[in-house]
């Protein structure tokens, strides 16, 4: 890995976010005017009129298109690659190989074992081995069938027991212990006596099925290396400033002469969250043709692309006391990584570290494995490493209910570990408004008369989670911002905010517009937003693991009240009147005291204020207090802050076909302060419909070898063949949002994007045994599935006994 | 490879007629797109499943990517979100789009809406059936439909209250 640069050590007033006298939680002055409102996104015209531009909207002068040939094995030597016939079609301007980019590269400083293109060996189907750039996509293809790899087949791992089953077939030489890409173990508290001390120990076994993000922007990348030696990118990418610097590495160009420029991006969902074949290629062609080359990937190539969710097998012990008290959780993961590290490294960490909220648990262990498999790499997907580990542990705490004889509900609440808490693995827990998610969906969905109480075949089930809102640490380790935000006022009244952060949909250009907004008193349209262009915008880290509206909500907040403080200084000078008494809203700045006649334009306060301190700028940044616990890995799962969410869904199962229809799930979600309720409400709702997604109807799975193809063709790489809901397969989604306003966040705002995904899954589960008597213990949850589950002996008489129990669980 | 020679064809776009050169195998997406620089309608799958391309000819909803340009010569009008907007400023559905936050990432906006356009020229009061119903052929990752539907019902009332204050 190259030195990371930035390692003087920053002064405390650096790091210590602005003490503002207003404080960081509350309106600047009286009440909030735009922040908490029903507003428009600042592109969200832009995007319903069709003007919004995309990657694969841009085209250049010029402009070659390139298409990656990809490996048609799982497991293969590449002897040797013959591209002269390719290279002697019309047309065709270039072929690369992995002898052409052959620096390794990954996300995770520590675990860079990709290349851009395969130089040696083929990991799996779909695995890059070569790219070509012509005159059109057409002649591209064309010339991909032209050209002639010498393939030597090996034999190829394909489950995670294969995988830890023969060492000897080494996926990726470059970890050192077989096919181990992580090993995680980690223990808190006395696990052992604390079950042995249990009234009852639940044992169960889960699987999770691995799942992809789908997002309905295939991924694209434009590179133009100009005349001068200057390389820029456009790509739909969620990490910029990653991508610059594996930019840098692997091209071997200096970072100051790479743009990275982030066009809108269609949906990523951390599907987009690190560097692909695509972007090394298009800029290694584009150095060698001399001009700008476009990859779009295929929707097939998307599946392959993959980093989404990682397959995991799953055993928990959980010990409660008759009393329903946790006592000790003790949990063995097996994940499914599939050829390649991506985050590899964070998701074994995830996968137990983020476990031990919203519930107080005395003694943890978890004992985490990722292993190599011949099958397209998994990554981060919307609530990284951490869904499969909360389906577990919350049908878990189901069976633990039921054992107790307590209301699934009662039993959280008899666990709850409150605001200001430390968990067993050291994290530091402030705001927490898991109690008021509980109530809230308890009270919507009508619990009371519904659980144990609706007739065979419907029912409810709840489930709780927590998630972090940012990690604490940059993915390299530095000493600078995690957030840099500028911004600047000009004499025509408008706003320009500077900043790296990557929209995705998400609206975090919004999040940034909106705080402005309501520091300045500027209207919505008054403020332009320019993001995510390593050119012109300050670092951000990019979007991932929550973090932009609490990190760069922060940097932002910082940079806007400055300016606030020297416009309000201005004219408290004007007026004779104390700065305080200065208020900036809807595009009109007045004094408190007398605003009918203290009163003028915010542009014409702007005006005033360049006139007095010169030309109007501002910086602000967040970097986050050092967190986490005191062991190895301590500081993996730690944040400034944790959103909660609970969950009820209500289903209607059919007995005789096993199928299984969510009528409603009440979404009450814990997200500090909701900035934009509209936005926060979308990734409820997002959130959800992508959980009961993975649970119902997506598996991300491959087909073993057959008298034609070799194992690893993906099952069905097409939006038809694998299914995500349409808008005939969704339920009534009910947001409640819960605003436990955290003492760090920008005025008190926390994370809303993935959080909200967890309990959708074991909230069905549950809901199912609920309906059904039968424990989906394995996803996904499909007629088949079912309908076996149901032909097991004793499912009926389970769902009649657990009836019977009501008026136990009543009673508590 | 024998590349095969481009024709030009005329398309009726959004009430203009535009020349195109197109191949037989350019779809009426690609010739939209790239050929006259209509990249508001979008590619999502290349093979008619996601409804990210949808443009609306003759008030049926219509997959642009899984449609030969040649087709359209000297055809039918085709509309795609650009022909949408009224006088400088959008339409009730794309203000409504925006309004109730039914474009997260936007990618499956514009097919969205034009399906949603199409039911809307048809049927003035749809109920949430009906809506979702419409969109079916229309895949969204971001929203869950939930605001989709809302945007929809929104501009639907928006339109009914127009309509009712310019008849007499």
């Amino acid at each position: 890995m190259d030195i990371p640069t930035g390692r003087a050590m920053p002064s405390d007033e650096r790091l210590a976010p602005p003490a503002w006298e207003e404080g960081r939680t509350g309106p600047p002055h009286g009440e909030f005017s735009v922040i908490g409102k029903r507003n428009r996104k600042v592109e969200g015209l832009a995007k319903s009129t069709g003007q919004a531009i995309y990657a694969d909207d841009l085209r250049l002068p010029r402009m070659l298109h390139a298409k990656l040939l990809r490996s048609i094995h799982a497991h293969a030597r590449i002897r040797s690659i013959d591209a002269s016939a390719a290279l002697a079609l019309a047309g065709v301007h270039a072929v690369i190989t992995g002898k052409d980019l052959p620096e390794y590269y990954g996300i995770i400083p520590w675990t860079q074992d990709e290349q851009a293109l395969c130089e040696e060996k083929a990991r799996y189907t779909g695995d890059a081995i070569a790219a070509v750039a012509a005159d059109s996509e057409l002649i591209a293809e064309e010339a991909l069938r032209l050209i002639r790899v010498d393939y030597e087949v090996l034999p190829a791992v394909m489950t995670i027991e294969e995988a830890l089953a023969h060492p000897e077939i080494k996926v990726n030489e470059r970890t050192k212990d077989g096919n181990i890409s992580k090993h995680v173990h980690l223990d808190f508290g006395d696990v052992q006596a604390g079950l042995a001390g249990s009234d009852v120990v639940v044992e169960g076994d889960y699987w999770y099925e691995g799942s992809t993000h789908t997002p309905i922007e295939p991924h694209c990348c434009v590179a133009d290396f100009d005349p001068t030696g200057f390389l820029t990118v456009w790509s739909s990418t969620q990490v910029a400033h990653y991508l610059h610097r594996d930019l840098a590495r692997v091209l071997g160009l200096p970072t100051q002469r790479i743009r990275v420029v982030q066009p809108v991006v269609g949906g990523a969902f951390g599907g987009k969250s690190e560097p692909f074949s695509l972007e090394f290629c298009t800029a290694k062609l584009s150095m060698v043709t001399g001009r700008p080359v476009k990859i779009l990937y295929t929707r097939e190539e998307v599946f392959y692309a993959h980093r989404g969710r990682h397959p995991m097998r799953m055993r928990y012990r959980t010990g409660i006391t008759r009393e329903g008290k946790l006592t000790a959780v003790d949990a063995t993961i097996k994940i499914d990584g599939g050829a390649y590290s991506s985050f590899g490294l964070v998701t074994t960490y995830y996968s137990g570290q983020l476990l031990t909220a919203p519930y107080a648990m005395p003694a943890y262990r978890f004992d985490s494995t990722r292993v190599f498999t011949n099958k397209p790499c998994c990554g981060p997907k919307r609530g990284h490493g951490s869904v499969q580990p909360r389906f577990a542990f919350e049908c878990q705490l189901d069976k633990l209910a039921e054992a107790v004889g307590l209301d699934p509900f009662e039993l959280r609440r008899r666990n709850l570990m409150g605001a200001d808490a430390r968990t067993v693995n050291g994290m530091r827990v402030t705001s927490n408004g898991f109690p008021q998610c509980l109530d809230a969906v308890e009270r919507a969905s009508g619990w009371k008369d519904k659980f144990r109480r609706l007739p065979y075949g419907r029912g409810v089930g709840v489930a709780g989670s927590m998630y972090i809102s940012g990690t604490n640490y940059c993915i390299y380790p530095n000493e600078m911002p995690q957030s840099g935000v500028q911004l600047k006022l000009d004499r025509s009244g408008r706003a320009t905010v500077f900043c790296g952060a990557s929209d995705i949909g998400q609206g975090s250009d919004s999040m940034l517009a909106y705080i402005v907004c309501e520091e300045l008193g500027l209207e919505l349209r008054d403020v332009r937003v320019v993001a995510a262009d390593t050119d012109l915008t300050p670092v951000d880290l990019g979007s991932y693991s929550s973090r932009e509206t609490f990190m760069v909500g922060n940097a932002c907040l910082d940079a806007a009240r400055k300016l606030r403080h020297e416009v309000g200084e201005t004219l408290a000078r004007t007026w004779g009147c104390r700065r305080d008494e200065v208020v900036l809203a809807n595009g009109v700045a007045c004094s408190a005291r007398d605003p009918g006649r203290e009163c003028m334009s915010v542009k014409e306060a702007f005006q005033h204020t360049e006139a007095r301190i010169g030309t109007l700028g501002s910086v602000g940044w967040y970097q986050s207090p050092k967190l986490g616990g005191d062991y190895r890995g301590g500081t993996i799962g730690a944040s400034p802050a944790y959103s909660f969410t609970a969950h009820v869904v209500e289903v209607e199962c059919d007995p005789e076909t096993g199928f299984v229809e969510v009528k409603t799930v009440w979404i009450a979600h814990d997200c500090g302060r909701a900035l934009s309720p509209v936005a926060v409400e979308g990734q409820m709702e997002g959130s959800a419909y992508m959980g009961l997604a993975e649970a119902l109807l997506e598996e991300h799975v491959f087909k073993a070898a057959a008298p034609h193809h070799g194992p690893g063709l993906h099952d069905g790489p097409s939006l038809l063949d694998y299914r995500i809901p349409t808008s005939l397969d969704v339920p009534e989604f009910v947001s409640l949002i819960i605003e436990s306003i955290d003492p760090e966040g920008p005025y008190g705002a926390k994370e809303a994007g993935e959080g909200p995904l967890h309990p959708s899954i074991p909230a069905l589960a549950n809901a199912i045994y609920d309906a059904l008597g039968v424990r989906c213990d394995a996803l996904p949850f499909s007629p088949p599935r079912v309908l076996r589950l149901l032909r097991e002996p004793g499912a009926r008489a389970r769902w009649e006994r657990a009836r019977a129990q009501v008026g136990v669980s009543a009673s508590c | 490879m024998q590349t095969p020679s481009s024709v030009v064809i005329r398309l009726r776009v959004n009430g203009d007629l535009r020349e195109c050169a197109v191949t037989p195998s350019t779809t009426l997406l690609e010739a939209l797109r790239y050929g006259l620089g209509l990249t508001g309608s979008k590619q999502g799958c290349d093979k008619g499943d996601c409804g990210a391309c949808t443009v609306v000819v003759d008030g049926e909803p219509v997959l642009a990517c899984i449609s030969l340009a040649l087709a359209y010569h000297d055809g039918a009008e085709v509309t795609t979100i650009e022909g949408v907007a009224e006088q400088g400023g959008p339409h009730p559905l794309q203000d409504a789009f925006d309004l109730t936050g039914a474009a997260q990432c936007g990618f499956c906006t514009p097919g969205i809406l034009m399906s949603a356009w199409a039911l809307l020229e048809k049927a003035p009061d749809p109920s949430r059936e009906e809506v979702a119903r419409a969109l079916s052929g229309n895949l969204c990752r971001c929203t869950g439909y939930t605001k989709i539907f809302e945007a929809v019902e929104m501009a639907a009332a928006r339109l009914r209250e127009r309509g009712a204050r310019r008849s007499p």
